[in-house]
């Protein structure tokens, strides 16, 4: 087998090992990344909503938001799914476009 | 690290998008140039690394979450130019279909994690492994502290970003339009959870891939 394609199946288990990214913050109470708050956590934190802020702050509704299918169970077993399926959803995505740029952007071959 | 869209004011995420975009130029150009035709797989491979490791979410008991990028070990294996472009489509895709991450950001983000990750990685481990043999020690051990330190820069200018929204745009009464905590707040608090935790993890991807690659097809490592 190739380098490359044990790589590719490195990626793949990386893929069903995500939920981890998930389980691990619950399991030892870590709230998420610093300075990623949405507005009601930014109210509580600072004792205000800045104005600038509120206008853009969730203006781009995401259609897999936070990693998490539209309307997928809030339960950690569901949260779980909903993570991997992104995860391929996601893989697909930046591999496919990284393939199209790589089209666009190496034209000319070097050894 | 991703910094979602609000919490940077029009005045600094249009400089980070005016100071990233030409990154970009330089790096389209560069990879037309200098990219062998068997490192042109790795690309897609690459991208797709950084974007699912960026999931590892790790915690910090009872405190925050942060994750490694994969910048180095990408600028180690195909050149800095090829980290800037992998993580960036990353990071678009993140803030496009999952929201994690800014579409104003973007620019901040992709300097932030993709450029100076990509650069700072690169000659860092250039600075260390240089002169010794592919399949050295020095080459992991290098391969560990770049990837240690380009992921604090990342933290730093991260902080600093958000760090100076409250002194760039106010309302007339004097309240931060955009994020509220000062310099004080913003960098010790993003430059000390990469110094104590994410900073390892980076190192650890980071060493430990080298490492297969210096056993399995050292090439990749070039000279």
């Amino acid at each position: 087998m190739t380098n490359l394609k044990k790589m590719w199946i490195a990626i793949g288990i990386l893929v069903i090992l995500s939920p981890l990214g998930i389980i691990l913050p619950k399991l030892f109470n870590a709230e998420g990344a610093w300075g990623e708050w949405g507005l009601d956590k930014i109210g509580k934190l600072a004792g205000f909503v800045p104005e600038g802020m509120k206008r853009i702050r969730e203006r781009w509704k995401a259609p897999l938001s936070d990693y998490g299918l539209p309307g997928q169970s809030g339960a950690l077993g569901g949260q779980s799914i909903g993570y991997v399926v992104s995860a391929i959803i996601g893989v697909a995505f930046v591999a496919g476009m990284m393939y199209l740029l790589t089209k666009l952007l190496v034209r000319k071959k070097n050894k | 690290m991703h910094i979602p869209d609000g919490y940077l004011g029009p005045a600094t995420y249009g400089t980070m998008y005016a100071i990233t975009v030409p990154f970009w130029a330089i790096a389209a150009h560069k990879l037309n140039k200098t990219l062998k035709t068997r490192q042109v797989p790795y690309l897609s491979l690459g991208a797709a690394f950084s974007f699912v490791i960026m999931m590892f979410n790790l915690p910090i008991v009872g405190g925050t979450t942060g994750h490694a990028t994969g910048a180095t070990l990408i600028a180690i294996l195909l050149g800095p130019w090829a980290a800037m472009i992998a993580v960036s489509v990353a990071l678009i895709i993140q803030a496009l279909l999952f929201g994690d991450g800014g579409i104003t950001a973007l620019g901040a983000n992709c300097f932030n994690m993709g450029v100076i990750g990509g650069l700072a990685g690169y000659g860092i481990y250039r600075l260390i492994a240089v002169g010794s043999d592919i399949k050295s020690a020095r080459r992991w051990i290098a391969a560990a502290v770049a990837a240690y330190i380009s992921l604090n820069l990342s933290a730093l200018v991260t902080g600093i970003e958000i760090g100076i929204q409250p002194m760039l745009e106010k309302t007339p009464a004097g309240q931060p339009l955009y994020s509220p905590f000062p310099l004080s707040v913003a960098v010790p608090a993003m430059v000390l959870e990469h110094l104590v935790v994410f900073g390892f993890a980076e190192a650890l991807v980071t060493a430990l891939v080298v490492k297969y690659f210096q056993k399995s097809d050292p090439s990749m490592l070039g000279a």
